[in-house]
């Protein structure tokens, strides 16, 4: 199944290796990765999505939580969640496709942020399966490149994660 | 407040954490460190032939008392001939601190002379690891350093310092901190209450429990503990490789050592079992037989108690899981025990025990052939060794057929007496290792368990022997081959012996000789006691025991891969 693992990392050089280099040494799965800076200029939040059997979460859970740099961690997949992923793409929009791909941006509520007479670079945020099915939608032929976040998360409702 | 430069704020930290020794070699990336070494009285370096060696003479002295040991080596080779030295202490959690030099830090990454990226190199092999920015920061670092190696699992630290944080013109304000400060590190100090009492209950209501304990119980200081548990519950006891010494292996509850090349008893024990209390052990492949726990003790609940929640239910499901320090979790333990007033049922017990004791038979708890009597049987020198030193030497062992035979014959009665390496398995960790003892520990017994093979890996380390005079005693079990890979190649291979032997031995007695030191050879089984008592008569003087020993001798029981624990050679013939 695939989890969405969001953590607090110490904001400092060699953090972000100590997670990734986890993930390899053991043989984890990394799907997406994305890392910022916060509010709170110590702390970098890092959110990956991983798939594998419960087994192997909890074992990555347990492996995030030893690393000194680690200062929370939450496995957002456990309870109710917000996903979100931006995606830049760049389509060739000529002829009668122009009036298609807007068309189709708008049903999916994404923006056209760029526009030259033959390409549509839009811009859509959603579930990966969203995206995913956005991609769809427009046709792997009519793309010309595209540029994905990573998941990036937060609980619903009053639960926080800070330190 | 005193002002300091970072060299000497590193020595002076050295001194106020409290550390007597430290094992190094120098280089460009130390000078500095080096000079304000010479001017500091407190602190004594040995000087070692390679790298390699300084890791494990700090690992053997973290080994015999819980603490750090102390590495200082410089930039690029210094740093990259310590790895295998850091790996081995990772793997069995030893504590470690070690301080590596490195080039000036505007010249980090331009493939400077000397320059490795230490802290990547090191990284997966380290619990942690700090680069330094600034020279203010090198007494926090340090005592953090030294915190986070010697706590929770333990492990090594290696803290990587730009030469010019050392420069001796800057000075700083000095103070070492009482405290580390770490707010993302709080390893835990207790167990759970509710779960220690559903341990006990289950172990009250087991009709064939036994207690399986590992390094964990040596590393957390919990040894006493764990035998007054066992005395309790009149448990049977194996130990796995790294926990030899917990429970004292001449006590009759003691059923030996388990796993690939474990007793017998204690493998069928295990196999039968319907409770298995696990105490700081981690289910490693070599003791549960296989990758997988596919066919690993069919009956048994399991209790484990470990400092590390990614120990538990790794490879084998935790019936009960109990994250916290062995010591604390034992303690509890037994006052609960004591304080519900029971004791587990003598009919069950006993049955148990008859079962047990049916399989352990008469003789040895791990039998051989003793041969014709003149020839030498690697088990009769570790059983000659243990009588010569009464079972109370230090024992340190490389790697192969030797330490399997060192573990199985030499009955530790104490823990932190037996020094090998585990979990990486790394030859010519045995003779630097024996060092870092002796130097701790100078009026013991050591001796190095070896082969002809391992010896090799660090014999150059028989002069650090002779400059800072530690006479320790080399048992080197020769059988002209590297043992442990020819009888897999004889069981496994039909008796290819691919690259298993070596044609040009040096003379170890000259050898020996050549260095400074005395050296035996030892061909026939009549001599072999009078020269050991001998060797170990000589008390100031390092002896090299060149022994020759059966070449065909091969380590049972051995366990059938992916089989269950009970799945076991016995002989070269016969099998369960």
């Amino acid at each position: 199944m695939r989890h969405i693992i969001s953590l607090l990392l110490e904001n400092e050089p060699g953090a972000l290796s100590r997670v990734v280099g986890l993930f390899s040494q053991r043989n984890y799965n990394i799907e997406s990765l994305t890392v910022a800076p916060t509010e709170d200029p110590t702390l970098s939040r890092l959110t990956l999505t991983t798939v594998g059997h419960d087994d192997v979460i909890e074992q990555i859970t347990k492996n995030l939580n030893k690393l000194i740099e680690v200062v929370k961690l939450v496995n957002l997949s456990e309870s109710a969640h917000i996903e979100r992923e931006l995606m830049l793409v760049k389509v060739k929009a000529t002829g009668a496709q122009r009036a298609e791909v807007k068309r189709t941006t708008d049903i999916f509520r994404g923006q056209i942020v760029d526009v030259t007479s033959s390409v549509y670079t839009i811009q859509l945020a959603g579930t990966s399966d969203k995206l995913d099915s956005f991609i769809q939608a427009i046709g792997t032929a009519s793309i010309l490149e595209t540029v994905r976040s990573g998941v990036t998360g937060i609980a619903r409702g009053d639960k926080v994660l800070s330190v | 407040m005193e002002l300091l430069s970072g060299a000497e704020m590193v020595v002076r930290s050295l001194r106020d954490e409290g550390v007597k020794y430290i094992y190094g070699y120098p280089g460009g990336a130390l000078l500095h460190i080096y000079d304000a070494l010479f001017k500091e009285p407190e602190v004594t370096h040995i000087l070692v032939r390679h790298e390699q060696a300084a890791t494990h003479m700090a690992d053997g002295y973290a080994r015999a008392t819980g603490k750090a040991g102390v590495v200082l080596v410089t930039s690029g080779p210094g740093a990259t001939n310590a790895i295998t030295g850091i790996a081995t202490a990772y793997m069995d959690s030893i504590p470690m601190v070690v301080l590596s030099g490195q080039v000036p830090s505007r010249m980090v990454g331009t493939d400077a002379f000397q320059e490795t990226d230490m802290v990547g190199i090191s990284r997966p092999i380290v619990k942690h690891s700090f680069i330094i920015k600034h020279p203010s920061e090198i007494p926090e670092v340090m005592k953090k350093a030294f915190y986070i190696a010697q706590s929770g699992r333990p492990g090594p630290v290696v803290v990587d310092i730009p030469k010019d944080m050392t420069n001796p013109a800057e000075k700083f304000e000095y103070s070492y901190p009482k405290k580390a400060k770490l707010r993302s590190y709080n390893p835990a100090t207790r167990g759970h209450s509710g779960q220690i009492r559903k341990a006990v209950e289950m172990i009250l209501a087991a009709k064939r429990p036994i207690l399986y304990s590992g390094g964990g119980v040596i590393m957390g200081n919990a040894s006493a503990q764990l035998t007054e548990l066992a005395k309790l519950l009149n448990l049977p006891v194996t130990n796995t490789l790294m926990g030899l010494g917990a429970f004292p292996g001449g006590d009759r509850q003691f059923v030996g050592m388990l796993g690939m090349h474990g007793s017998y008893t204690a493998n069928l024990a295990m196999h039968h079992s319907d409770v298995i209390l696990a105490v700081g052990a981690r289910f490693d492949d070599r003791v549960i037989n296989g990758e997988t726990a596919a066919k690993f003790c069919p009956n048994a609940k399991i209790i484990h108690i470990d400092i590390d929640p990614a120990s538990i239910s790794k490879t084998v499901k935790a019936d009960i899981p109990i994250v916290g320090p062995v010591d604390s979790v034992l303690t509890e333990m037994v006052a609960i025990l004591k304080e519900m007033g029971e004791t587990p049922n003598k009919d069950t017990v006993g049955q148990w025990w008859k079962q047990i004791d049916e399989w352990r038979g008469e003789g040895r708890l791990f039998p051989y052939n003793e041969g014709d009597g003149s020839i030498i049987k690697p088990q009769a020198v570790i059983e000659t060794l243990w009588e010569v030193t009464k079972g109370d030497a230090f024992v340190s062992s490389d790697v192969g057929q030797h330490q399997m035979f060192a573990a199985q014959y030499y009955r530790f009665n104490k823990p932190n007496r037996w020094i090998n390496s585990g979990g990486l398995g790394t030859m010519g960790f045995g003779l630097p290792s024996a060092m870092g003892v002796k130097l701790n520990f100078p009026d013991d017994d050591v001796a190095c368990v070896t082969g002809e093979g391992s010896i090799q890996m660090n014999i150059q380390e028989l002069s650090t022997c002779l400059q800072y005079d530690l006479p320790v005693k080399i048992i080197n079990l020769n059988n002209g081959a590297l043992g442990m890979v020819r009888q897999w190649q004889d069981m496994q291979y039909s008796s290819r012996y691919s690259h298993s032997y070596m044609e040009s031995l040096p003379d170890f007695v000259k050898l020996a000789e050549s260095y400074g030191h005395v050296g035996m050879r030892i061909t026939d089984l009549k001599d072999l006691k009078p020269k050991m008592e001998e060797a170990f008569a000589l008390k100031n003087r390092l002896v090299f025991l060149d022994i020759a020993v059966d070449t065909s001798e091969h380590v049972y029981p051995m366990q059938i891969r992916e089989g269950a624990m009970r799945d076991m050679w016995l002989s070269k013939t016969e099998r369960t």
